[in-house]
């Protein structure tokens, strides 16, 4: 891979990509626009959040890998592969040892640190497109602070199931500001945006757009004062490691109705099990 | 237990060279080389540059050969090198007038002056299988008639090929109409104006029509073509006539900063189509002709007459018609026409969404219990 600079992007390119994050960190939650490249990895498999990664990433970073909360998913392998032939960085599943993190759908378990970058996957970055399909619009209901129409949708979820039938791309305020779409993470994972000590960027390829969230800013999952905001819960533990609270995916074991109910966080299930490796975490 | 999404480094290793094993095919067929995917699967080659956005052959090709002829796999192939490759600058506007033409037509006048030249079309030709082709013939020249000298060794595999050629410079008809005052004039930009190139600055609406232009002609020629479809058929109509298409060799001249003057530094095959549209004339503006454009890489006068076609649609904002169709929404049209883009966002759909999907499935879960349709999961 010599014929490629450090980390693929050549230098103009990796300096106009954290241009738009040093907007993104200034402007917590705002979509910035930017020149987002035609990337060796196809557009919805990770592009915007490769490229965010590969303009911050430096020789001294330990990079973690993550997709659905595991770091042995195929598409986690493939980009954790890419950045270790580019770069050469060492890599790490554990979560409490990486400085940078890339993430589809998950904010890992553990809890983040202050100078850790979690850099997530977005494949629809606008938060209103559902309700409004133009680009054009939605910036200008953005710049109007015009965002009225999310607090209907929600309130039409609950006149009709009785509560917000939203389960994950669940919208939220920053900064008191701008509305954001917290990439496809489940609501499960909302409350660790808020006032995170690391800093959370997003990097959407396709649709050309970088955001973020600074360390230490308020990020509220919109609700109602008599319908607050919920996440998931199981009533049961992993059945790997007997942890709770935590997300748990379902695995289906037989085809009769046969259900297994583990961590989706494959860093802190196994450090929890015997001959698992303990977190500094105590976890 | 639970490896269905999970992969890892060694199925992808073995996934990988699967796919070079089927690529070759049986080892017992003579591999493809690339100066024959060049030449006998040239118009393959035209496409994939178009749509890749990259003069090259020799990549395209490769790029072919390498996607095992899938052609929107090899434009993606081609356009994640050129991503990494650096802009010197912008050439000046190719000067169409004097192209060497191959194949020049006009459907709005019966002679036009420089003639009409078919050039080398599928048009006219009856849609027969021909058997002939099936096993290789005589290498000598395939386009000789029965009867004619055999060509100079070498004359033949020319792109070019041997037709005769137009003089030029060969005027434009869409010229001949604007003479006249019944076609909108077209003033160039200001030749100070930066080339829009949306590889480097993200889309931004309203989009400058280079940049339209840009996005169609590197746009999938299935998705363009439909559109340009959908607009004969009412949606979006806009009443086209073929003015001219032609298809040549145009020479690419720039101007480096530090010389001052222009220099040729290559020579291109293009295809142009300048689609006449009618326009009925408003309160200030008599009735007059309206343009629509299509320029693309190659021989690809589908794809050109399409964008022409499109590019008319979507001028209808400029032009004061009311926008009734999805052919003339900009934002429908130009956000969704890359294959790449599509292919890949379409295909992502293959990714592990079990962390979403298992939100959902608590969520109908619970709101299925509190209906009293099923025990609480």
């Amino acid at each position: 891979m010599s014929a490629y600079n450090f980390a693929f992007l050549d230098e103009h390119t990796k300096r106009m990509i954290r241009r738009a994050i040093l907007k993104a960190v200034a402007v917590p939650g705002y979509q910035v626009p930017f020149g987002s490249r035609e990337m060796p990895l196809s557009y919805g498999w990770g592009t915007g959040g490769v490229q965010v990664t590969a303009s911050v990433i430096g020789p001294d970073d330990v990079l973690k890998v993550i997709d659905q909360g595991a770091d042995d998913t195929t598409n986690a392998v493939s980009i954790r592969k890419f950045f270790e032939r580019t770069t050469g960085v060492p890599t790490t599943t554990r979560t409490d040892q990486a400085t940078l993190i890339q993430s589809r759908h998950r904010i890992p378990e553990t809890p983040l640190r202050a100078g850790q970058i979690l850099v997530l996957q977005v494949p629809i970055p606008e938060p209103l497109r559902w309700l409004e399909p133009r680009e054009a619009e939605t910036r200008k209901m953005h710049a109007l602070e015009e965002y009225g129409v999310m607090h209907v949708r929600l309130y039409e979820d609950i006149t009709r199931h009785g509560r917000v039938a939203q389960t994950y791309e669940y919208p939220v305020l920053v900064n008191g500001r701008y509305m954001m779409r917290p990439s496809p993470i489940p609501k499960f994972d909302n409350p660790k945006l808020d006032m995170s000590p690391a800093l959370l960027l997003f990097g959407a390829g396709r649709e050309k757009r970088i955001y973020a969230v600074p360390p230490h800013t308020r990020v509220k999952s919109l609700d109602f004062e008599d319908h607050p905001f919920e996440v998931e819960h199981w009533d049961r533990p992993c059945a790997l490691c007997g942890v709770r609270g935590v997300f748990l995916d379902e695995i289906i074991v037989d085809d009769k109705g046969g259900r297994m109910f583990a961590c989706s966080d494959t860093d802190h299930c196994a450090r929890r099990r015997p001959g698992g490796a303990p977190g500094p975490d105590g976890a | 237990m639970y490896v269905a999404a999970k992969g890892g480094e060694r199925a992808i290793e073995s996934a990988h060279r699967l796919l070079a094993e089927t690529r070759r095919g049986d080892p017992a067929v003579p591999e493809l080389s690339l100066a024959q995917i060049d030449q006998q699967l040239a118009l393959a080659v035209d496409r994939v540059m178009v749509e890749g956005s990259l003069h090259d052959r020799e990549l395209a090709a490769l790029a072919i050969k390498q996607a095992q002829g899938d052609l929107i796999e090899a434009v993606f192939l081609l356009r994640a090198y050129r991503t990494t490759l650096p802009r010197l600058g912008a050439s000046l506007p190719l000067d169409t007038m004097r192209m060497s033409v191959r194949r020049r037509i006009s459907a709005t006048f019966k002679d036009v002056p420089g003639g009409q030249i078919l050039g080398p079309t599928f048009d006219y030709t009856h849609r027969l299988l021909d058997f002939d082709l099936a096993d290789p013939g005589d290498p000598a020249d395939p386009g000789r008639r029965a009867g004619e000298p055999a060509p100079e060794p070498g004359r033949s595999a020319s792109p070019a090929g041997a037709a005769p050629r137009a003089p030029d410079p060969l005027p434009r008809v869409v010229d001949l109409l604007d003479r006249e005052g019944l076609i909108e004039p077209e003033a160039p930009p200001p030749e100070e104006a930066p080339v829009g190139d949306l590889t480097r600055e993200p889309l931004q609406f309203p989009a400058p029509r280079d940049v339209r232009l840009q996005n169609l002609a590197r746009g999938d020629e299935g998705f363009v073509l439909a559109l340009g479809y959908a607009t004969q058929r009412g949606y979006g109509r806009n009443h086209p006539f073929a003015g001219e298409i032609r298809q040549g060799e145009v020479t690419v001249e720039l101007v480096p900063e530090e010389l001052g003057l222009a220099i040729e530094i290559a020579t291109i095959s293009v295809t142009e189509c300048q689609m006449v549209n009618q326009f009925r004339g408003s309160a200030v503006a008599p009735p007059q002709f309206t343009r629509g454009y299509g320029l693309v890489f190659g021989n690809a006068e589908r794809k050109a007459m399409a964008m022409a076609l499109v590019d008319r649609a979507l001028r209808c904002r400029e032009l004061g018609e009311a926008p009734t169709s999805p052919t003339q929404d900009e934002e429908f049209v130009l956000y969704h026409s890359d294959s790449v883009e599509a292919s890949g966002f379409v295909q992502h759909l293959k990714l592990p969404h079990y962390v979403d999907f298992q939100s959902e499935l608590v969520l109908v879960r619970d709101l299925r219990a509190a209906a009293g349709a099923l025990p609480g999961a």
